[in-house]
């Protein structure tokens, strides 16, 4: 299991070889003594958390980082501490998490940016052109030269970053989490792509954090955690719970759903029966949405006509692939993006066009997915962080009150357990678990009915991931409604008590945790099997 | 009134305008703020009076003007690219800078607070020498070749992408920054040819001479949506009401200030998207993290 | 608390005395290309200006319109956005402070001429500096084009109305004002006489005070940083960011035109074609010494009108021209240093990570 390096062949039968290496941010120490084995012609999926350092390390193969420390050789050769032009030069090609394309020029202009083909002085654009229509019947992979990158669809931004790296004669493809945004039939056309280049003799290195694809497309795979390479396991002899079980560095927090469960019981005994619900029904539901149609940034549906409600002492989890709509639903939901049409209710008063002090004065709390751009204001100190939203809660005559915000902030750091528990530091200089915990203390510290929990455990580590389901849990207890979104369908199986899955804008079933799997949801969640919800 | 007249005075407003107005239209395209075109003019029309003055001819301080360009350009890319400093803020002190500069120059080298002796130029005169001014050549011509540079050339497509998304330039194995020092020392050259003309053209420096073109040609810049020929064409519209409103002096029908206001009130207008909305590269005047 | 504190502090400061450094440096640079002594003439300077009282008088005057037009600037920033047009709103103030002085009746009480003429020179910044602010978030035009347009033409459209209405022949000004004048400080303290600085020093100063609570005290203030630091958290947190940096012009508006006071009625009690004479856009420099905290922009204001005073007191043996020179630079050095500082501190710090 635990591969020790060099045992599995002799120092140049690897692709890539890179060790000890470390990399420091500031104060975060991104990777610490990290290495990486592949072999050529394997597709190798590199996981861990988030946070856990593989990005750092890739970047770092990719010469768009130099290491601290460390060693790393591509085919045999040292390759320490090469540039971003020498990376391309040796056939290395990074097709990032955010696409790295120029929007305003067109897709050939994109592909040949660096090195392109010239007649004299100029460039020679007719000549890009049919290189890349050349590139693409020789790999199949259909783009429009013409097109401006501005007007393409994601999986065709992704056709170009990977045409990208080709062009420039990539051997060995990295792809950072290049699942996230593709639709299930865009990523089982990548899988094939990948499938015919690693066929071809290139070399592939996976970055995800999603087992079912490690397991579905990867022959080797490298597990990080907290910048350290853990693990190095062979797929065909292994499982989900194993990889899991390295990633995490214990046993998975899958096991709490028993628990969840029995407390999801016991709700479901004092209320109404969970199934045969009725959305007419406003007695019963703290929040009740109609019909919801928000927009997206791209003028789309983003979120097309949604209906739910949620009851007192309920969590209402909300699964998905992430860009399925969820963020815009949870803005419309808090007030920070218009509802073009359709109803929401409060208990039971109509907040629809209500903004967003409106909507937390009527018991609305909101836990944003980003911390760092939304829910905190990074120079500003803990004990100011901790009034964000309720400032006019603090104010008499127009002044704030600092006496009372100092005590609040006392009273909510210990209370939340937030250290270093110095109130006057900025919320800057907390890690991303302590960070979380101001939010969570801010939004849970106060008197509210609802609270919308955005990706809750985002990049934090285990220790704050289980404070915060606690939390969750607790709320859920004293009787609070939960609308909770995440991307780990973990965390929603382990505390919801229904759980809907969004896919493209609409929730394409809503059912009882205890009818819910992760197979099943995995179908929904990816429109391999579709019903909308009533 | 004479058409002839109009357009060779037209022209000869125009032609610091078309210079500066390049200028800005290069470094923006690259992502870089530039509110020092007024600088960089100021500092090529003094440093190509120093040349003319001392050497006697006009072909040297041309050179001089566009050293002097080139070295406060460079003074704004240094600050702006290497020290990350904010590009509005460097662009007014580079304007502050080159008015200290060209005044106390003008004292040490000159011993006057107003203005320089009379130095030889190209006789560029459009009424009375005809188009025998090489900067007036060139000054009508550096839009298109500008164009050419920015749509046609490898450069330019770097310096777009450069604008627009320097991380993805970046990834490729292109140096941003090194794409972003050449298209501000450009920027710095092409200003400067604008101040250049002006000296030349009056055959002396006077203390502030620039008067504002620099912040007209960051209208044009704007209001021509950093395109080359858009900008230019801009500029030719600036020196038109310019030149009507020196013709028509005498007949007040509309007062001077009025006609002054119109290349800033028009930008504004173009930015406020009343016709057809004025959109910047992405990334300009973002520092790189 | 105090460790925090004093972090703060070191990143305030330390760009400015850098950029002191190298502005010394080119000092020194220019004053021997002159031929003559630096320390000689930087003895001068000093003496010129802190050093005798009519001189301080000056330095004093110069910086109470250049606290006005830095606390606008900062105004702006703490808001997020730049405001390159103190220069005109200072004039606009100006303007309006006299006009509405030339019209008051003289039996009307002083202190009452006063205020009235001070709403008029807040107003007439206040206008000017919502334009841009309304375009802004109305339209999402950038604001310092827009502000840097909006000089040129209210400064043309000032020029209009002055020289083809109301000027005094043969002059760039107004007609004297008729009531409102504030008393200059000589007839308080005599060594300050032929000096023009006034009683408007005093308006500076509760400004800045009230700017501090503004910012720092008031529900307003933090709602106005924070939308300047993270629009996104502050829109988050129930704050319209829209209201905020209209809010935010307008008050820096409102505070550059109040500048206008000092000239008109403190100084030669009349508007003046071009008065304004640059002070608007060494508010920027003030600003961005004095780090946009009010305490700093009093500092960078009396710093920066000593530079400028000082000028005239070298100007028999280095042209007085030396210190815009060190003006530039001196922007330069602490708008080059002020990331590299941020980031080197950020790096030095110990990670607090629980």
């Amino acid at each position: 299991m635990t591969g020790s390096p060099a045992a599995t062949g002799g120092r140049d039968a690897f692709a890539i070889r890179m060790e000890g290496i470390d990399k420091t941010f500031g104060s975060v120490r991104a990777n610490r003594g990290a290495s990486l084995e592949v072999k050529p012609g394997e597709i190798h999926a590199l996981v861990g958390e988030n946070g856990a350092g593989k990005s750092t390390l890739m970047k770092i193969l990719g010469g768009l980082q130099k290491p601290d420390a460390g060693k790393m050789a591509v085919n045999g050769r040292d390759v320490t501490g090469w540039t971003t032009s020498d990376a391309i030069a040796s056939g290395i090609g990074v097709v990032h998490q955010h696409f790295m394309l120029v929007p305003t020029l067109t897709v050939a202009e994109n592909i040949v940016l660096g090195m392109e083909p010239r007649n004299g002085l100029r460039f020679d654009h007719a000549k890009a052109v049919a290189d890349v229509e050349k590139l693409s019947k020789e790999t199949g992979f259909a783009v429009s030269p013409n097109a401006k990158v501005a007007d393409l669809s994601v999986g065709e931004a992704q056709r170009v970053e990977i045409l990208k790296t080709l062009f420039r004669g990539a051997k060995i493809l990295v792809l950072d989490e290049p699942t996230a945004v593709l639709s299930p039939p865009e990523v089982k056309e990548l899988w094939g792509v990948l499938r015919k280049l690693r066929d071809a003799g290139g070399t592939i290195v996976l970055i995800t954090h999603r087992l079912d694809e490690v397991i579905e497309i990867s022959d080797v795979i490298t597990v990080m955690r907290g910048g350290q390479t853990v693990d190095r396991l062979k797929t065909s002899d292994t499982t989900p719970a194993q990889i899991a079980r390295a990633m995490v560095g214990r046993d998975v927090v899958l096991s709490s759903r028993d628990e969840a469960s029995a407390l999801g019981a016991k709700v479901e005994g004092d209320g109404a029966p969970l199934e045969g619900f009725h959305p007419s029904d406003d007695m019963t539901s703290a929040i009740r949405v109609n019909d919801l149609v928000v927009m997206g940034s791209r003028n789309t549906r983003a979120v097309d006509g949604v209906t739910f409600s949620i009851r007192p002492g309920e969590i209402l989890g909300i699964a998905g692939v992430e860009g399925n709509g969820q963020t815009e639903l949870i803005e419309a939901l808090a007030g920070l993006r218009p509802i073009v049409s359709g109803l929401m209710r409060v208990n039971g008063h109509d907040v629809t066009r209500e903004d967003v002090s409106a909507r937390r004065d009527a018991g609305v709390s909101h836990i944003p997915e980003d911390r760092h751009r939304r829910g905190l204001i990074l120079d500003y100190t803990i004990a100011d962080n901790l009034v964000l939203g309720l400032q006019a809660d603090y104010t008499r005559r127009g002044l704030l009150n600092g006496d009372r915000i100092d005590e609040n902030a006392a009273k909510q750091i210990e209370a939340f357990d937030i250290r270093p528990p110095s109130s006057e530091l900025p919320a800057r200089a907390l890690s991303g678990g302590n960070q979380q915990k101001v939010v969570v203390a801010r939004e849970m510290g106060r008197r509210f009915s609802i609270l919308l929990a955005s990706q809750p455990t985002r990049g934090v580590d285990v220790g704050a991931i289980e404070f915060i389901h606690s939390q969750l849990r607790e709320a859920r207890a004293a009787g609070k409604a939960v609308l909770l979104v995440s991307a780990e369908l973990n965390e929603i199986l382990a505390l919801a008590d229904r759980v809907a899955v969004m896919y493209r804008g609409k929730l394409t079933k809503v059912i009882p945790i205890e009818q819910a799997d992760e197979e099943m949801l995995g179908e929904y969640m990816t429109g391999t099997r579709s019903e909308t919800a009533a | 009134m004479n058409p002839v007249s109009f357009l060779t005075q037209m022209i000869r407003i125009a032609i610091p305008y078309l210079f500066a107005a390049s200028g800005g239209v290069i470094a923006e395209r690259a992502g870089i703020i530039s509110l020092s075109l007024e600088g960089y003019m100021l500092t090529g029309a003094f440093s190509a009076t120093l040349g003319a003055h001392y050497t006697g001819s006009a072909w040297i301080g041309l050179l001089c003007g566009m050293l002097g360009g080139l070295v406060f350009g460079l003074i704004h890319a240094v600050a702006s690219i290497r020290y990350k400093a904010d590009q509005v803020v460097t662009g007014i002190a580079i304007n502050l800078l080159a008015i200290g500069v060209t005044r106390f120059f003008l004292k040490l080298a000159f011993d006057s607070s107003s203005n320089s002796p009379r130095i030889d130029g190209f006789g560029g005169n459009v009424a009375a020498h005809g188009f025998d001014n090489p900067l007036l050549w060139t000054g009508l011509f550096v839009a298109p070749v500008l164009a050419f540079l920015i749509y046609r050339t490898p450069f330019g497509l770097r310096v777009r992408a450069v604008g627009e998304h320097p991380a993805a330039a970046e990834s490729l194995g292109i140096k941003a920054s090194a794409i972003q020092y050449g298209a501000v020392a450009i920027s710095g050259i092409l200003a400067a040819l604008g101040g250049v003309f002006l000296a030349l053209d009056q055959h002396q420096f006077t203390d502030q001479m620039t008067a504002g073109r620099g912040f007209i040609a960051v209208a044009a810049v704007i209001f021509g949506r950093w395109d080359p020929v858009r900008a230019a064409l801009a500029c030719l519209f600036f020196a038109a009401a310019e030149t009507l409103q020196i013709q028509l002096q005498g007949n007040q029908l509309i007062p001077s200030q009025f006609i002054e206001m119109i290349p800033y009130a028009l930008t504004i207008i173009a930015l406020a998207g009343v016709v057809g909305r004025a959109v910047p590269p992405a990334a300009l005047g973002k520092k790189a993290e | 608390m105090s460790s925090r504190f004093r972090e703060n502090i070191e990143e305030a400061l330390f760009p400015p005395i850098v950029a002191l450094l190298v502005a010394l440096i080119c000092g020194d640079l220019l004053i021997m290309s002159y031929g003559q002594s630096p320390g000689m003439v930087y003895r001068l300077l000093l003496e010129g200006t802190w050093g005798n009282a009519y001189g301080f008088g000056q330095v004093l005057y110069k910086a109470t319109t250049l606290t006005f037009t830095g606390l606008a600037v900062s105004m702006g920033i703490r808001a997020g956005l730049f405001n390159v047009g103190a220069e005109s709103q200072l004039a606009a103030g100006g303007f309006l402070a006299g006009l509405v002085g030339m019209g008051l009746s003289p039996s009307l009480p002083g202190i009452l001429a006063i205020l009235i003429c001070m709403v008029a020179a807040l107003a007439g910044g206040a206008i000017v500096g919502a334009i841009p602010g309304w375009l802004k978030v109305k339209f999402g035009a950038h604001e310092v084009i827009v502000t840097i347009m909006l000089n040129f033409i209210v400064l043309a459209l000032l020029n209009y109305i002055v020289a083809a209405r109301i000027h005094v022949p043969e002059t760039l000004h107004t007609p004297e004002i008729a009531n409102g004048v504030l008393p200059r400080l000589e007839s308080f303290l005599p060594a300050f006489h032929g000096s023009a600085a006034n009683l408007t020093i005093l308006v500076a100063l509760i400004v800045a005070g009230l700017s501090w609570v503004y910012l720092f005290k008031s529900k307003r203030g933090f709602e106005m940083r924070a939308v300047g630091l993270q629009p996104e958290a502050a829109e988050y947190g129930g704050v319209s960011v829209g209201g905020a940096w209209m809010r935010a012009m307008i008050i820096s508006g409102a505070i550059a035109g109040l500048g206008g006071i000092n000239y008109v009625l403190g100084y030669k009690h009349y508007y003046e074609e071009g008065f304004a004479g640059g002070s608007g856009f060494l508010g920027i420099a003030v600003a961005l010494v004095g780090r946009n905290h009010p305490v700093g922009v009093v500092l960078a204001a009396l710093f920066f009108a000593t530079l400028s005073q000082g000028g005239l007191a070298i100007h028999a043996f280095v042209p007085k021209q030396m210190v815009e020179v060190l003006q530039g630079v001196v922007i330069l050095a602490v708008a080059m240093s002020v990331p590299e500082v941020r980031a080197a501190l950020r790096r030095a710090r110990k990670p607090v990570a629980a």
